[in-house]
């Protein structure tokens, strides 16, 4: 257990520094960033500065540098708001943590019930219209299910605020596009981790002696189906985070994913390097959780 | 040559067997209705791509003031010469819609294409050698799963500047790391197979036994993922577009034609409707075709 601990914390390590390389990068690919901190200075102050901030140090130099100053927090200053970047960031994540979590819960009451009554009733009516509807949640632009229900609700009912992030019932609208985007994906490893487990001996032997079929599906099908279920969705968190930059820039809530599209737009690299890597962090730990989940909860490796 | 054909990998059979098989693939695929809808908006899409100066009622860059958000020509006031209504300057929806294709294609395409050079290779690689090499491409892989997809490319594309060739590159770098998961899974899988040890017996060197043996009997989960990849590209690139980063160019695009639209949604509910619609439709198109090509190579599911 130990040295798979161990392992597990080493192997963090390492791609935490991956992580860091491919941040690096970004600002890299940029071409010449003094150019972009000072846009109208003539190339002699240019040059002052390119030396003063080490970006004629070779490549690996600057990089071990760029670890150094991450790990203390340090992403250098934004060069549009002039003040360090990493607190412009972390003012907003709590907003962008917020509007996930309450996707994920509308999710989760969607896609649960739904996705173990299809691999009940496998090749019903029930099953064929909840994959169909997975299907077309998967095939939709999160950006344009926003603006139709932006269209919908705010437009034409008027029942619901277009945007912002102040009163209760602007949240409605981004965590629902947030969710039409999220539940498909959740729906169908839902159903397909019940399938793997629904017709194992366990489940069957627990049938075979009166078991009733709710219980069977509680507390044999559904506590295996689990595992697998927490690694995938795990594993796709990246993505819905990805659906909570766009769903963010639809309806201008004030989270991280706006701050980063707005300083891509302005060529902003410090913020957009530690937007970049704060959100990669996210889907590490939370991978790392996982995995530490299932090690915990799997007798196989426990034991060992 | 003939040696390599006296060990057949074992799920492709030779001569009037392989036929046959082909026939079953088909004859399996035909049968969902589902599938051949989604073959024939494909092939629409497609055409209207490749005709798409032909089969266009308008200049897609065409602006007429007089004529800006004509609605659609069911709606009141809408005019036949603009089937789907028009923009805030007056161009064509359907037409841009019509170019727009080409973009979501080519793009869609291209990265695949790309993702399938890396992942592929980098799967056969970390599969076969193992060790070291595997230890180092599993952990690219990792790293590469850490970040949102759409963030990185987003990060990368605004850095290098907006270009139709940045943006393929960037979505196929930063989109293989599927194939190299599950083709490294299936070379583990198969090497152990008799036919490998057998190719290995009779003196076929390392890249032979790989190229010839192990490669070939990747293809089918190789075809089903890369169907599937290219609707997630095409999503990717209307999300760029959206975002505004786009191909950096006037030509349409179905991203930036939604862009455009949600400002104008209250005033002309068509604008952003429409280009969406063409999204979603060609996605669910592609997702239908891979979700049923994939049925069909599986001998497993009847």
């Amino acid at each position: 257990m130990l040295t798979v601990l161990v392992r597990r914390v080493a192997r963090l390590l390492v791609v935490l520094v991956g992580v860091s390389l491919v941040t690096f990068a970004i600002l890299q690919a940029s071409g010449d960033p003094v150019a972009l901190m000072m846009p109208e200075a003539p190339e002699s102050d240019r040059a002052v500065l390119r030396q003063a901030m080490g970006f004629n140090d070779p490549l690996p130099v600057q990089f071990a540098r760029f670890v150094g100053n991450i790990a203390r927090g340090d992403f250098g200053q934004s060069f549009f708001h002039r003040e360090p970047a990493l607190p412009l960031v972390l003012a907003r994540l709590p907003t962008t943590v917020l509007l996930t979590l309450l996707a994920m819960a509308v999710s989760l009451a969607i896609a649960l019930p739904i996705g173990i009554v299809s691999a009940i009733r496998r090749n019903s009516v029930f099953d064929h219209t909840a994959t169909l509807v997975v299907f077309l949640g998967t095939s939709m632009p999160v950006f344009w299910t926003g603006i139709m229900l932006i269209l919908l609700f705010a437009v034409q009912l008027r029942v619901l605020p277009v945007s912002g992030w102040e009163t209760w019932a602007a949240l409605v609208l981004p965590a629902a596009t947030l969710a039409t985007f999220s539940t498909p994906l959740l729906l169908r490893i839902v159903r397909s981790s019940m399938l793997e487990v629904i017709n194992l001996d366990y489940v069957r032997t627990a049938r075979a002696k009166g078991v009733s079929e709710w219980f069977v599906i509680c507390r044999h099908a559904l506590t295996n189906a689990a595992l697998p279920l927490v690694t995938v969705a795990g594993l796709q968190f990246g993505l819905l985070l990805g659906g909570a930059v766009i769903t963010e820039t639809v309806f201008a809530v004030p989270g991280v994913g706006r701050l980063i599209v707005g300083a891509i737009r302005q060529l902003d690299f410090p913020i957009v390097q530690a937007g970049v890597f704060l959100l990669a962090l996210i889907v590490v730990l939370v991978n790392f959780t996982v995995d530490m989940l299932y090690i915990y909860l799997n007798p196989q490796i426990r034991v060992r | 040559m003939a040696i390599g054909t006296l060990a057949p990998p074992l799920d492709v059979p030779a001569g009037p067997a392989r036929l046959a098989e082909r026939s079953r693939i088909w004859r399996k695929f035909v049968r969902n209705p589902a599938a051949i809808a989604g073959a024939l908006v494909l092939l629409a899409v497609l055409g209207a791509a490749i005709f798409a100066p032909y089969v266009a009622p308008h200049e897609p860059t065409r602006q007429s003031l007089i004529r800006r958000f004509t609605p659609p020509v069911w709606a009141e006031g809408g005019k036949a010469t603009y089937l789907l209504g028009t923009d805030q300057v007056g161009r064509d929806i359907l037409s841009r819609m019509i170019h727009g294709a080409r973009v979501s294609l080519i793009v869609g395409i291209f990265a695949v294409l790309v993702s399938l050079l890396v992942g592929v290779t980098l799967g056969l690689l970390s599969g076969f050698l193992q060790g070291r090499v595997d230890t180092v491409i599993m952990t690219v892989v990792d790293v590469t799963l850490s970040f949102p997809q759409l963030l990185l490319a987003l990060a990368f594309v605004a850095a290098l500047g907006p270009s139709l060739l940045t943006i393929i590159i960037v979505l196929g770098l930063t989109g293989w790391e599927r194939y190299t998961r599950v083709v490294r899974a299936e070379v583990l899988a198969l090497r152990e197979k008799d036919f490998v040890e057998a190719a290995r017996a009779i003196g076929a060197s390392p890249a032979r036994t790989l190229l010839r043996h192990l490669l070939p009997n990747t293809f089918s989960s190789i075809i089903v993922m890369s169907t599937l990849q290219v609707a997630q590209a095409i999503l990717q690139e209307a999300a760029l577009s959206f975002l505004g980063v786009g191909t950096g160019s006037a030509y349409p695009t179905w991203g930036h034609m939604i862009a455009l639209g949600r400002d104008f949604v209250s005033v002309a509910w068509w604008f952003p409707t429409f280009p969406g619609l063409a999204i979603l439709l060609t996605v669910l198109a592609i997702n239908l075709v891979g979700d049923r090509l994939r049925d069909a190579l599986d001998p497993r599911v009847t």
